[in-house]
């Protein structure tokens, strides 16, 4: 037996994540309380290294390493940029709102760092065993930071929700897994998985199937799917904004750059098996979302509620696979492209709510009356987030819908059934995207500046350029999940 | 093709957008420079879009004039592809005229609460999404200049529009998406339907459908979705509820655009995607579609009569003249079209012509109530009255006047519809369309009777109203004169239109 040999270049974009992020937790140590804010530039290197690190692994050939556990393709390199791109946004945003809180800053930015050393494996993960150390590496540091205002019983409540659920839906996850280790002989590789699915018969099959189920139940979870959506509004309202914008946004991101490998890779064989499973999913997500979402008051439920609701759009994709190379390769860039346009709509959102909760804690959507003579760019800039949201020309958003409707459509059979009740959830969601605008610019508010941190703004205006850019140039972003498909 | 003519009308649809944004970093209190930008922008556009006018050549209006086609989203083959006809061209050419004598009007009137800036540079954002719509000849183009004129408009109902204009204005916003999203997927059924390689390409789609290349089952499911789209926005009966809220709540030039442009948005698609791309499905439906629109003539006439509001008023007339637009389509024949496009531009330029009007009479008296207002305009303010009464008799079809030849003519084509329709049905519809007219006749005199004439209230009697001032006669005049021009001379429209619906229609397989 040979020694084997390491891909270093490969594995190097998470081994900098890792360095910076025990920088950070020990530099932490010897900081002054005065100084501790320093935790996060350093954070902030290291992400920025790492994405370095991460481009120039693009373009390249497929990379392997650790026996195929670890996979550095297109797809993985899409997405890890990706992720460090939010990060980088999620400590910008970070930054005022916690030195100003008197949080534990080093703590905070070292369990950040670590969910997001989750979301880079995630992509490259293409085994079971993988996928869940990846998945296990979001969620934990995700438990404490979202309990991580410890003065309010909320946010306790919305941590512990949040930890029980997700243990849960793990422990199941993991049955299923063990399930499929032991039904195929012993298969962890999700290529391996899909060999040994493929000759399955009676009883061992129907094991198989439920295991599938199960796998899905722990995605389900991370991606705030109905029946599994129930600790997303409370553990989002409790946690501090910009943890909430992560979980919203990369966590979110990284369930569903698993679930489209295990979909799409290791299971696709038994698509017509569980993808009526994800139409049921999805309709139930988006309707559910969008009918709950009409009734919120407080502006981080609704962004909550919308995002169980942009999780429904989301799975649709995947209740489309199974028709054959081309509408899988259509469904699955879809779903990328999809996530991709509601990361930068919705932390866009959450950054404008991460502004204006310097004000008022429980931000209520009546807070944002006036905000249009108070501060007109972050106004316009929320008005484009929700129309973009909804899905509505001048906005990125619309393409997002776009591309999915297209795939539906193209898939023929239940396809078209489901673009059209995808269709009367979108203008449902008009009704309460605009509730926010409504309130910026139809309603008169007190008239004082809006202070809010210089950083917080910066990233609010590029934001909404972005998806102003995305709209006018599609490509932008509907051409890079093209090229980087699993599906062969 | 020169440089010149392949970007003119690229050009003349993006300046008002060029000028929103430059209207965006202009300070907030210099009203005036706004206003005068708003002005030039629009004015701008205005002289490339007559240049465009001048330079078509009418001998061709059948065929795609001042083209230009490149690549925009590869992903999904989707072209910017733009190119004018004999169809586009008086729409196209009407949405730069109204939107230049809005500015016009808006040197004087901005609409309560102010924010001159934001009014200015949403006008202009709806001019080009207004534009680009009537020149689009690709599927996701066309829908997305389509979706474009939904933000600027909600804005523009719901901050400057009266008492209950947050109602009107998300009415007007859900309505509109509602329909045109699944107008969308109708759209991607035509692109994967269509020819091998893909497109969204509208006369490629069109060439195919005359190949027979939609089958009969597919073609009837599109159709109707599409018609979900185009039907809202036209408004067909009965989806026509949120138009009377969106014009009674919106400010003056919102109303003039939304009549005078926006409307036809609809209809226009009718005759530029639905007719020729689904060729049997429209002679399927055309019954169906003439059904409604006879409905539409008679019901609106008798909602008419029952106004109290002078605006609600003119909104209902609005759904009753795109009925007999609907109708003229309905026939599929060459008369029809016709007489609907020509009914398209005339109800623009008329309807248009009475928002301005109504926001001036609102202006001075501060009510829109018929009964509040008592009559005897033409005593207080005679040149406004008499304006007001020449647009109304106009609009109510008088021979010699702009009104006229499309209801005429649309009448005229159901006697006659095209072979495979039910002639016996058509003509029935021909005479719910003749008490169609009648009634209009009516409540058209009887307002002009209630608003014009009669004595002046007391109440009214110390008010010093100043009669139509210059801003409004600069705004005015060029639609005044193109109500009398396109009455007698209805070849200014017809010339243009005749030989591309004749175009169109060869593509329409008859049964």
């Amino acid at each position: 037996m040979t020694q084997q040999s390491i891909d270093y270049h490969a594995i190097l974009p998470e081994l900098i994540l890792s360095g910076a992020l025990s920088l950070v937790l020990v530099v932490d140590v010897f900081l002054r309380p005065r100084r501790k804010w320093l935790a996060m530039p350093i954070a902030l290197v290291g992400v920025l290294a790492s994405l370095v690190a991460t481009l120039t692994l693009v373009g390249g050939e497929p990379r392997e390493t650790f026996g195929g556990m670890f996979v550095v393709d297109d797809f993985a390199v899409l997405f890890k940029i990706f992720f460090l791109v939010v990060a980088t946004i999620v400590l910008l945003i970070s930054f005022r709102y916690f030195q100003d809180g008197r949080y534990y800053q080093g703590e905070y930015y070292f369990l950040l760092l670590t969910a997001f050393l989750g979301c880079l494996l995630m992509p490259s993960s293409r085994d079971l065993l993988m996928l869940f150390i990846s998945l296990e590496l979001v969620s934990a540091p995700g438990f404490l930071i979202a309990a991580f205002r410890k003065g309010d019983v909320r946010s306790t409540e919305g941590g512990l929700k949040f930890f029980l659920i997700g243990v849960l839906s793990t422990a199941v996850m993991l049955y299923g897994m063990s399930l499929i280790y032991g039904v195929t002989g012993g298969a962890t590789r999700l290529d391996a998985v899909a060999d040994g699915l493929a000759g399955l018969e009676g009883g061992r099959e129907t094991l198989a199937l439920a295991a599938i189920l199960f796998v899905v139940t722990g995605f389900a979870f991370k991606v705030s799917a109905v029946p599994f959506q129930f600790w997303a509004p409370d553990t989002y309202e409790g946690a501090p904004v910009p943890v909430a914008a992560f979980l919203a946004v990369a966590s979110k991101a990284a369930g569903f750059a698993g679930l489209l490998q295990l979909m799409f890779v290791a299971f696709i064989d038994r698509a017509e098996f569980w993808a009526p499973v994800f139409a049921a999913l999805s309709i139930a997500t988006m309707t559910f979302g969008n009918l709950v979402a009409l009734q919120q008051r407080q502006a981080v439920r609704l962004l909550a509620y919308s995002g169980i609701a942009q999780a429904g759009y989301m799975l649709l994709p995947f209740a489309l696979a199974g028709g054959g190379a081309r509408t899988d390769g259509l469904a699955f860039s879809a779903a990328v492209t999809y996530i991709l346009i509601y990361a930068v709509m919705n932390l866009g959102a959450f950054s404008v709510v991460v502004a204006l909760s310097r004000e008022s804690r429980g931000l209520l959507i009546a807070d944002f009356a006036g905000l249009m003579k108070r501060a007109p760019l972050v106004a316009v800039a929320m008005t484009v987030f929700m129309v973009s949201l909804a899905g509505i020309p001048p906005a990125g958003g619309f393409w997002a819908k776009f591309f999915v409707f297209t795939a539906a459509i193209d898939r023929g059979g239940l396809g078209p059934w489901l673009a059209a009740a995808m269709v009367v959830n979108s203008v449902i969601s008009l009704y309460y995207y605009l509730l926010i605008p409504r309130m910026m610019i139809f309603e008169e508010g007190e008239e004082r500046p809006l202070l809010g941190s210089t950083l917080v703004r910066g990233v609010v205006a590029v934001a909404a350029a972005a998806i102003v850019a995305v709209f006018v140039f599609p490509d932008l972003l509907a051409r890079a999940p093209q090229l980087a498909t699993l599906v062969p | 093709m020169s440089g010149w003519a392949g970007w003119a009308i690229t050009i003349a649809t993006f300046l008002p957008i060029v000028g929103a944004a430059v209207i965006s970093v202009v300070p907030s209190e210099k009203e005036r420079v706004v206003r005068g930008l708003g002005i030039v922008f629009t004015g701008a556009a205005l002289v490339v879009a007559t240049a465009i006018l001048i330079g078509f050549d009418y001998g061709a209006a059948g065929e795609l004039q001042f083209q230009a086609d490149v690549s925009w989203i590869s992903a999904i083959n989707a072209r910017y592809h733009v190119a004018i006809d004999g169809i586009s061209m008086p729409l196209y050419y009407l949405t730069f005229l109204l939107s230049f004598l809005c500015a016009i009007y808006t040197w004087r009137y901005v609409p309560s609460p102010g924010k001159t800036k934001a009014f200015v540079a949403l006008i202009l954002l709806l001019e080009t999404g207004m534009a680009g719509t009537f020149i689009a000849f690709d599927l996701v183009l066309f829908f997305v200049f389509w979706e474009l004129v939904l933000v600027p408009m909600y804005f523009l109902i719901g901050i400057w529009g009266s008492a209950n204009r947050e109602y009107a204005a998300i009415k007007f916003f859900l309505f509109t998406l509602f329909g045109s999203v699944f107008m969308l997927l109708g759209f991607l059924g035509m692109y994967f339907r269509g020819p091998e390689p893909h497109t969204f390409d509208i006369v490629r789609l069109t060439e195919f459908a005359a190949g027979g290349g939609f089958t009969r089952g597919f073609q009837l499911v599109v159709f109707a979705a599409v018609f979900l789209g185009f039907a809202i926005k036209v408004p067909m009966w009965p989806f026509h509820t949120w138009l009377p809220d969106a014009h009674t709540e919106a400010p003056t030039v919102g109303s003039v655009l939304l009549a005078g442009i926006l409307l036809k948005m609809g209809t226009y698609g009718f005759v530029r995607i639905a007719l020729p791309v689904l060729p049997e499905a429209a002679r399927a439906w055309a019954p169906w579609i003439g059904l409604l629109a006879a409905i539409a003539i008679v019901y609106a006439a008798l909602a008419c009569l029952a106004q109290k509001d002078l605006k609600r008023l003119i909104a209902f007339s609005s759904v009753g003249h795109m009925g007999f637009v609907m109708l003229g389509i309905a026939t599929l024949t060459p008369i029809g079209i016709n007489a609907a496009i020509f009914g398209m531009v005339a109800h623009g330029v008329i309807t248009g012509m009475l928002f301005f009007e109504v926001g001036s009479i609102y202006d001075r008296y501060h009510t829109r109530e018929i009964a509040a207002i008592g009559g005897g305009l033409m005593q207080k303010i005679p040149y406004l009255g008499g304006v007001f009464a020449f647009t109304a008799i106009a609009s109510l079809g008088l021979p010699g006047l702009a009104g006229f030849w499309g209801e005429v003519m649309a009448l005229l084509s159901s006697f006659a519809p095209a072979s495979g329709l039910n002639v016996g049905l058509f003509r029935g519809f021909m005479v719910a369309g003749g008490i169609g007219t009648i009634l209009t006749a009516g409540y058209f005199l009887w307002t002009i009777q209630r608003v014009n004439l009669g004595t002046l209230p007391e109440k009214w009697k110390e008010h010093a109203f100043p009669d139509v001032v210059t801003v409004e006669w600069v705004s005015w005049v060029p639609l005044l004169a193109l109500i009398l021009a396109l009455g007698l001379f209805p070849k200014l429209v017809f010339g243009m239109t005749k030989e591309a619906v004749d175009g169109l229609l060869r593509l329409i397989p008859l049964a």
